[in-house]
């Protein structure tokens, strides 16, 4: 071939090309006039459509969180003009330096654009709204945007509630765009767990605006509009009624309360004390707010029944006398004397010698001693760590020492130290049973939250399984959203064994530590605990479930620096069972009265100052 | 015949057309630049803080660096070829190594305020390149070896400023192809290059599966219509396999190994995902701006779009929208035509070179200014995808003047000496 033709060739390539191009400007500036339209001296604007935030009830269908309308001032910086400083800073209530500052950090601000709207002002009050509204023409470049935000109708629940925050940079990055400055998301509790299931999905509206930002009209008809989808309703598996009740039993007091129906496990109440109203999280002063409770030396920010770990006390005995008996160590037959406590460990006074269902009933700590000795030193085993270890894994096969998986965040693991722990602390083969006795009574290095002790509690009510606590009940109505919550983690203790120890914990209502908390025509089977506490006065503790055949509920009470299990937790834990079982908690007004208006927070700092003085 | 050699530069000897029609563009595209920047609030002309400041400087260095290329010994481009394009891959490889992140990209040296990108250089670094060694003695492209060496030549700097993450200067080094068509590549390379980028773009929109049985079933169909011999039917089936394997590999990297800005700007261009907010946006206000110019454009510094929400990077990849803004219709067609004229005289020079280096030289100046006015100018109409890639001349950035403006200025140079030749022999 020529070559010149060759040229010809690539410049009709060229020429091709460049006739596509006129083509298409024939399309675009000759024939189709919408984009003139679009354009005649009119500027695109993309407002966000926000979706209502879904709605919180609880189990029986109470709504507990609800949305609430809040007014933001934005700006497009580009289209401020001839702004009349001044008036604007007055009606805002700010200082000119103020206004300069604003400004400054807008423009420091991630996805800023002068062209593009961002948010100037958070949460203007209702009269700081009306007064804008009425000023917004001497204001070009300013706008009013509504958003929702949060109202929880009963204010309690704060730590299962969670609150919802102004997202972060890091968030803004990691949503993959679906953040922008000046979103909110769920930070904590239910709010953040479930976000993606709340927040819905925003609309996009595309409006088109002259250039003295008055609003001309949709663009291409609304054609690229999307809706806005509302977030889904979530139906929590608390009962409000319940909780509330536990709060209140809680007041003035610090600790937990977990409940659990065993069946499913839902939580039905999840209290933790002292706790805060979390509306205090709503508006505009929601950073004080939360700088406040940040330095409350009472910590009630803290989520107490899923991080804080206690040593359980003589609930932990329960557990003991299923796994003796899965190791074949113990039968219910099983007889053990007790002269006032066992080597070093003490014991109160009681009728001696006991079989175990009498034991458990009296909590004797020189039986369980016992246990646990033959537990630990059980020959079928050729060495010590080896029975440590499978009494270990029996114990942790009830949920213990490991993160349940609760949807909530914050949980703690607790800690149940394995063998490797002592064989550090000390040296290999040099420790035995009577040298960690202390676990044998629940004391010691041990440390359970209340989540894990009514899991626990749940675990005996349903004779050798738990179902992953949790708190969810249905999402957009439809229940059990998540299937991990519908599996059965067996324990590793056959059922067989637990009759004879549910046996014991209905005698310790009946006529044992926790007399206190009998209520007749009710199954309760408990235990109480004293937690031994390094720091201070022993916290009370105490576990149950009813009823008996079928239990509805598990329950765990743990009331920090209260003295013995009997005196504050089972009690309160009696009332709750009450309420929930039966509807009503009236039999009992003296005690409800006590345990209401029990106060315990001036204890520990008197405690220290009359020692002080005896010395 | 010693004094030949060292006879200076004629100004007459210059092809004066070029060089109008280089002071056209870059004197547009200034303007162009002032527009897309311009706001009533600051009307001053010169600041050099502004884009519009900062091209004048870059126009004057690219006028100075040009008069020095036209004052240099033609020799001298002859025999640095292969050090200049040694220089530019080892640039290349350095900021590769320690470059500054500006844009997404791992490609730019910082010098003073100013940005450079090596890419840019290398692009004249290769053509020269590729010129000694193609226009070498007794050197035919239709030998394999030839053909590989070459190739790898292009597919060098291709690979690192991929690496770079920037595809499409990576891209640019494509159309050398046009080059290899004119000295001596088959004409059914250009139709392959066509139907690889048309079944690339197929696989993305058309499901693989439909795709893979439309090529089974022409296959099928071709084979009905030749002759059956056993070599025909091994070209088509190994043909089809090809596409097949390449339809599937492009499905695969769109999937797999694209990155998601480049992914959702080429969903949004084939009409898949609806983005006003994202990749989408630039399309969309740049197909604004250019439909509301009507026929006759709004007029110099009365574009709308311009004063309020622009397109972002306007003046740079987007400057062609001021064009259709402001100056309608009859400006754009105009400006295509112009820019058609430019690449003809390119492309004209070429041919009328004595030298084979000259010739393969002007080829792929030719095209690579012909692929920077299709891609660039394809996107800003919305036909093609958003590739961040400047119009030659006209665009905001000193990297990309001062190359292109290298770039052209070394086959003026080149072509000036044809004329002495010219004398010289007459002599």
């Amino acid at each position: 071939m020529d070559s010149s033709v060759k040229r010809t060739i690539l410049f009709l390539i060229f020429c091709v090309i460049g006739a596509v191009f006129i083509v298409r400007l024939v399309f675009l500036q000759l024939l189709d006039d919408s984009y003139l339209r679009s354009a005649q001296n009119n500027v695109l604007q993309e407002q966000t459509i926000y979706p209502a935030r879904g709605l919180i009830y609880d189990r029986k269908g109470e709504l507990l969180v609800y949305n609430d309308a809040i007014y933001d001032l934005t700006v497009i910086p580009e289209q401020v003009k001839n702004l009349d400083t001044t008036v604007f800073c007055k009606v805002l209530g700010i200082t000119k330096n103020d206004f300069i500052a604003k400004f400054e950090k807008l423009k420091r601000g991630k996805g800023y654009a002068p062209y593009r709207p961002s948010l100037f002002e958070k949460q203007l009050t209702i009269p700081m709204y009306a007064a804008f509204q009425e000023k917004l023409f001497d204001f070009p470049g300013f706008f009013v945007e509504v958003r929702t935000d949060r109202k929880y109708k009963h204010s309690n629940a704060a730590h299962i509630m969670g609150y919802i925050g102004e997202v972060t940079d890091r968030d803004i990055e990691q949503s993959d765009g679906y953040y922008r400055m000046g979103d909110y998301m769920g930070i904590s509790g239910i709010e953040k767990t479930y976000e993606k299931d709340l927040r819905g999905v925003n609309g996009v509206r595309y409006i088109l605006v002259d250039s003295k930002n008055r609003t001309q009209g949709r663009y291409k008809e609304g054609t690229f509009d999307t809706a806005a989808i509302a977030g889904k309703n979530i139906a929590l598996s608390i009962d409000q009624v319940l909780q509330d009740l536990g709060e209140q039993l809680m007041r003035n007091k610090t600790g937990s309360i977990v409940a659990i129906e065993p069946s499913t496990g839902e939580l039905l109440a999840l209290v933790s004390s002292p706790t805060y109203d979390p509306n205090l999280f709503i508006g505009r002063d929601r950073g004080n707010h939360y700088m406040e409770l940040l330095r409350d030396p009472t910590k009630p920010l803290f989520n107490r029944p899923l991080a804080a770990p206690y040593p359980p006390g003589s609930i932990f005995k329960v557990l003991e006398s299923l796994v003796g008996q899965q190791e074949k160590v113990l039968t219910p037959a099983t007889s053990y004397a007790c002269h006032h406590g066992y080597l070093f460990v003490g014991c109160h006074a009681h009728s001696s010698p006991n079989q175990l269902r009498g034991a458990i009933a009296i909590s004797c700590n020189g039986y369980f001693c016992q246990v646990y000795r033959s537990i630990v030193n059980n020959p079928r085993y050729h060495r010590v760590e080896e029975a440590y270890n499978s009494f270990h894994d029996h114990v942790a096969s009830f949920g213990l020492g490991k993160r349940l998986g609760v949807d909530l965040f914050g949980e703690g693991a607790g800690f149940l130290p394995p063998a490797t722990y002592y064989d550090k602390v000390y040296g290999r083969y040099r420790w035995q049973a009577l040298t960690t006795l202390s676990l044998g009574i629940g004391q010691g290095e041990l440390g359970i939250t209340p989540l894990q002790m009514a899991n626990a509690t749940s675990s005996v009510a349903n004779r050798g399984y738990y179902i992953t606590p949790h708190i969810v009940k249905a999402i957009a109505g439809k229940p059990n959203p998540n299937p991990e919550y519908n599996v059965k983690h067996w324990c590793t203790v056959d059922t067989s064994y637990f009759p004879i120890v549910i046996e014991g914990m209905q005698d310790v209502v009946e006529r044992g530590t926790a007399y206190i908390a009998r209520i007749p025509g009710i199954e309760i089977c408990g235990k109480t605990g004293t937690a031994q506490n390094p720091h201070g006065k022993d916290h009370s503790v105490f576990f149950a479930f009813a009823p008996k055949d079928h239990p509805k509920i598990a329950i765990a009470v743990v009331v920090e620096n209260a003295g013995f299990g009997a005196t504050w937790a089972a009690p309160i834990a009696s009332i709750l069972l009450e309420q929930y079982l039966t509807g009503k908690h009236d039999t009992r007004p003296a005690l409800v009265e006590r345990m209401l208006n029990g106060n315990l927070t001036h204890r520990d700092d008197s405690i220290p100052a009359t020692k002080s003085e005896t010395f | 015949m010693i004094q030949s050699q060292q006879q200076n530069l004629k100004p007459f000897s210059i092809d004066w057309l070029t060089l109008v029609l280089y002071y056209i563009f870059v004197v547009g595209g200034l303007f162009c630049i002032y527009a897309s920047v311009y706001k009533e609030d600051h009307p001053l002309i010169y600041d050099a803080g502004m884009n519009y400041g900062k091209q004048v400087i870059w126009i004057g260095i690219s006028s100075f660096i040009g008069l020095l290329i036209l004052l240099v010994d033609e020799k001298f481009f002859y025999a640095f070829a292969y050090a200049l394009y040694g220089i530019a891959i080892a640039l290349l490889i350095a900021v590769l190594i320690m470059g500054t992140s500006f844009r997404g990209s791992n490609s730019w040296i910082e010098i003073g305020g100013f940005r450079l990108q090596p890419a840019e250089f290398a692009k004249f670094a290769t053509a020269l390149a590729l010129a000694k060694y193609l226009g070498g003695f007794r050197i035919k492209f239709t030998e394999r070896k030839v053909q590989y060496i070459s190739i790898g030549m292009i597919l060098l700097p291709m690979a690192i400023i991929l690496f770079q993450n920037e595809t499409g200067t990576a891209l640019v080094f494509g159309s050398f192809i046009f080059m290899l068509y004119r000295e001596g590549l088959p004409g059914y390379f250009l139709f392959i290059g066509f139907m690889i980028a048309l079944m690339g773009v197929l696989a993305l929109i058309v499901p693989p599966l439909y795709l893979i049985i439309a090529i089974g079933v022409i296959a099928i169909l071709m084979l009905l219509f030749i002759r059956r011999n056993r070599q025909n039917i091994l070209i088509v089936f190994g043909v089809a396999l090809a596409f097949i394997i390449y339809v599937g590999s492009v499905n695969y990297m769109f999937e797999h190994v694209m990155q998601a800005h480049q992914k959702s700007r080429i969903n949004v261009l084939l009409g898949k995902e609806v983005d006003l907010k994202g990749a989408g946006y630039n399309v969309q206000q740049s197909k604004i701006a250019i439909g509301s110019g009507g026929l006759t454009g709004k007029g110099f510094l009365q574009g709308t779009q311009n004063k309020f929400r622009f397109v972002p990077e306007q003046s740079t990849d987007f400057i062609f929208c001021t064009v259709g803004e402001e100056f309608g219709f009859a400006g754009s067609v105009g400006f295509i035509v112009m820019y058609l004229l430019l690449l003809w005289r390119v492309l004209f020079i070429a041919e009328r070179q004595r030298y084979k280096f000259n010739r393969i030289y002007g080829y792929c100046v030719a095209a690579i200014l012909f692929f920077h006015f299709t891609i660039n100018i394809g996107m800003t109409l919305g036909i093609l995808p958003v590739i961040g890639i400047p119009l030659p001349f006209f665009s905001y950035g000193g990297s990309s003047l001062l190359s292109f403006t290298i770039l052209l200025f070394i086959l003026i140079r080149l072509d000036a000496n044809r004329i002495n030749e010219l004398q010289g022999s007459f002599e």
